[in-house]
């Protein structure tokens, strides 16, 4: 998924071979991850698609079925992956995933701490940021959940860069060997005021946390924990509305004399245009944007602090 | 999980300040962001005092320093205990106070006993900021017969006027967006720090991808890109003509030369023109290779900030430069362009995924009984284009 293996690194020159890893494309709506392996098939309701077909061709590539229907493949990316991934627990999307990367202030190199792991979803990007010389230590203690997430790190590629540990952060905190050496972290728990305090004690000075959690009593609790130990409490809520497009085809009509003075003509794409009743008539076609009628009204808050200095 | 070794390499942006380094400095607690460069002789004014920053070399980012007056004048000292802990803790009698309100205070000027002489005296005597304000505190008549609530708000009004105090910031893409949006708005294209971290993340910006950018913003969306390579992979700060784009703002970043030398400057024309074609010129840090490279491989996304070129065209032109299945993300403040050039990639089948999005943003005041959102928000942080391009079949080499 990361180009930090020079052959696997997505250009000109590189086709999709067997072992890979791309993402079937149906809408963007309708995603799904897919290993390439010679003789297998992928059987949607476009038809049946062999995986054959696909060794030799870009990313990118549209590829047929034997009905003749369509898919795209496309290189994984921690965005696109977000979308494929099976969901074991609620996951976070790409809205608050960038808010928390750029607020914990995570660059290559930078050791960082998460729980719970969930579905990986945020352990992706994280992963991510930290390469190709950082590490992800995630944790969760729910034993299947933690090994279906390292099932997929190894799919994705990414498990050099991230250990998944079964462990009750809630109840017993990180590990100790982590003091004072960690840049960011990250907690997603019922309880987060639970784990502040050993999160405070790992964090190295200045170090970043963030809590994420959906109801503003648990905010609330957070925030009286991190008082005690860190400063800059700020508390966030990012969301994203999303835009249709549309080419409208609208009738205008003018007089004679208002037609050659104020809308003028040539600014529209393409006009048809005709007379009736002495009247100039046209269509104009415009690219028009709504915002989308659906659209998540709420994810979680999101609460940074940094660790004082002391 | 015990036993594993924790250590990394971080040369990145080290976590203590040296003499020549650029610095962020919040002034109580995010009422004025001023960047500033550390030598010995270089100051910052607060209210109408002008304090020397030598005090600040050396010491780790996040230290907090408050405003003393000193025989020599004001001068900043290093302190430990925020705000917070100072205060006395309140919890249970929050609401024993429900009774106190605000029917007898009445705004005739006569509540504090302490004069402007009076408290000028004090300071020439030697007196902290912290004195001052309890001496401001003692001598108000008024005081105790507020709420714990707005005695606190008077303790911090009082704290920021008589004892300013300065958070020395690692300056991190987020927080030099987060200072430019506060101050100069219009220098970055009025580009939120939360657009900014979408469209890091919507091009796949990663150590070792070669990310092509327009930048016409200041140069912040090259250093954000640049920061995320932590020195392997590149940025291509290209420009459309002769003249390179400014890209002042990549100096508050503190890059190490490992990091700088990622960022090249190269014209669109030398990009796009024929694969082996000989060019004296080269590009401003001699990635003449590199530029082959680029062609050859294609780049692995491309971020646009450019408010003053036409989106469509410019997208025309800079779509076939991307290897096929790259991400790409455009940002406008202005909503028809994007919807235009989607519509125009949608129609051209050039890319999937085509997305605009808007994010909106809300910060909020977390405090015991008094949590809800910031009173002032911003209510417009952009628009974002984003898609993923897609091979077209025909093309099979970048040569024509």
């Amino acid at each position: 998924m990361l180009p930090i293996d020079p052959s696997k690194k997505i250009t000109f020159q590189r086709w999709i071979s067997e072992g890979d890893l791309v993402i079937v494309y149906e809408k963007h709506d309708h995603m799904k991850a897919i290993k390439v392996c010679c003789g297998s098939v992928l059987q949607n309701r476009f038809g049946v698609f062999e995986h054959t077909d696909w060794i030799g061709k870009p990313f990118g590539s549209k590829v047929l079925s034997n009905k003749g229907g369509f898919v795209y493949l496309l290189a994984p990316t921690p965005e696109l992956w977000t979308l494929v991934l099976s969901h074991r627990t609620q996951i976070l999307y790409i809205a608050d995933i960038s808010f928390v990367i750029s607020f914990l202030e995570i660059v290559p190199g930078c050791l960082v701490l998460e729980s719970g792991t969930g579905s990986g979803s945020l352990t992706t990007s994280l992963a991510r940021a930290v390469a190709p010389s950082g590490h992800v230590y995630t944790f969760d203690f729910h034993e299947q959940r933690a090994a279906s997430a390292r099932e997929d790190f190894e799919k994705t590629g990414l498990s050099n860069l991230i250990t998944v540990g079964v462990r009750d952060i809630q109840g017993e905190g990180f590990p100790e060997n982590f003091c004072g050496l960690v840049d960011s972290v990250f907690l997603d728990l019922p309880q987060p005021w639970l784990a502040i305090p050993s999160a405070g004690k790992l964090l190295k000075q200045d170090g970043v946390l963030c809590s994420f959690s959906p109801c503003i009593e648990q905010v609330q609790r957070s925030c009286e924990s991190l008082r005690t130990n860190f400063t800059d409490i700020r508390t966030f809520e990012v969301l994203l509305r999303s835009y249709e497009i549309h080419e409208g085809k609208m009738e205008c009509s003018a007089d004679d004399e208002s037609g050659s003075l104020g809308s003028s003509p040539c600014k529209k794409r393409q006009c048809s245009s005709g007379r009736r009743n002495g009247k100039e008539k046209w269509d104009a076609r415009t690219v028009m944007a709504r915002p989308c009628s659906e659209a998540k009204g709420h994810t979680g808050y999101l609460t940074f602090a940094r660790l004082k200095c002391l | 999980m015990t036993e594993v070794s924790v250590e990394t390499v971080s040369v990145q942006n080290p976590r203590t300040t040296w003499e020549g380094c650029s610095v962020l400095l919040d002034i109580n607690d995010g009422d004025r962001l001023v960047f500033a460069r550390l030598s010995a002789s270089s100051t910052v004014k607060i209210g109408n005092k002008k304090c020397s920053l030598q005090p600040l070399i050396g010491c780790p980012f996040g230290s907090l320093f408050q405003v003393e007056s000193g025989s020599k004048g004001p001068y900043l000292c290093r302190v430990t205990a925020p705000a917070e802990g100072d205060l006395p803790e309140k919890g249970d009698c929050l609401f024993k106070d429900e009774s106190k309100d605000n029917r007898s205070l009445v705004d005739d000027n006569t509540a504090q006993s302490l004069s402007g002489e009076d408290i000028e005296a004090m300071r020439s005597q030697g007196a902290t900021g912290d004195q001052i304000v309890e001496a401001l505190i003692a001598n108000s008549s008024t005081f105790e017969k507020k709420t714990l609530f707005s005695q606190e708000k008077y303790r911090i009004k009082k704290q920021k006027k008589y004892a300013p105090r300065v958070l020395v910031r690692r300056p991190f893409a987020r927080s030099i967006c987060e200072a430019y949006f506060k101050k100069h708005p219009a220098k970055i294209g009025c580009l939120r720090v939360d657009t900014l971290s979408l469209l890091l993340s919507m091009a796949n910006v990663c150590a070792y991808s070669d990310v092509l950018v327009v930048d016409m913003i200041g140069g912040i969306l090259t250093g954000a890109v640049a920061e995320r390579l932590g020195g392997a992979g590149y940025v291509c700060n290209t420009y459309f003509g002769g003249v390179p784009y400014p890209m002042d703002i990549t100096r508050m970043f503190n890059f190490n030369n490992e990091i700088s030398i990622r960022i090249v400057q190269t014209s669109l024309s030398e990009l796009s023109s024929a694969q082996y074609k000989n060019s004296d010129q080269g590009t401003e840090n001699g990635g003449k290779e590199v530029t082959n490279l680029w062609r050859e491989n294609g780049f692995s996304s491309l971020i646009m900030a450019a408010p003053e070129l036409d989106t469509w065209s410019a997208v025309q032109e800079l779509l076939p430069l991307l290897s096929y299945s790259a991400p790409f993300a455009i940002y406008h403040q202005y909503l028809q362009p994007l919807a235009t050039c989607m519509h125009n990639l949608q129609v051209g089948k050039l890319a999937i995924g085509l997305q605009i999005s808007e994010p909106w943003l809300r910060e909020y005041q977390v405090l015991p009984s008094r949590t809800h959102p910031s009173m002032q928000m911003n209510a417009f942080g952009g628009y974002i284009l984003s898609g993923t391009r897609i091979f077209s079949g025909e093309i099979l080499h970048q040569t024509s």
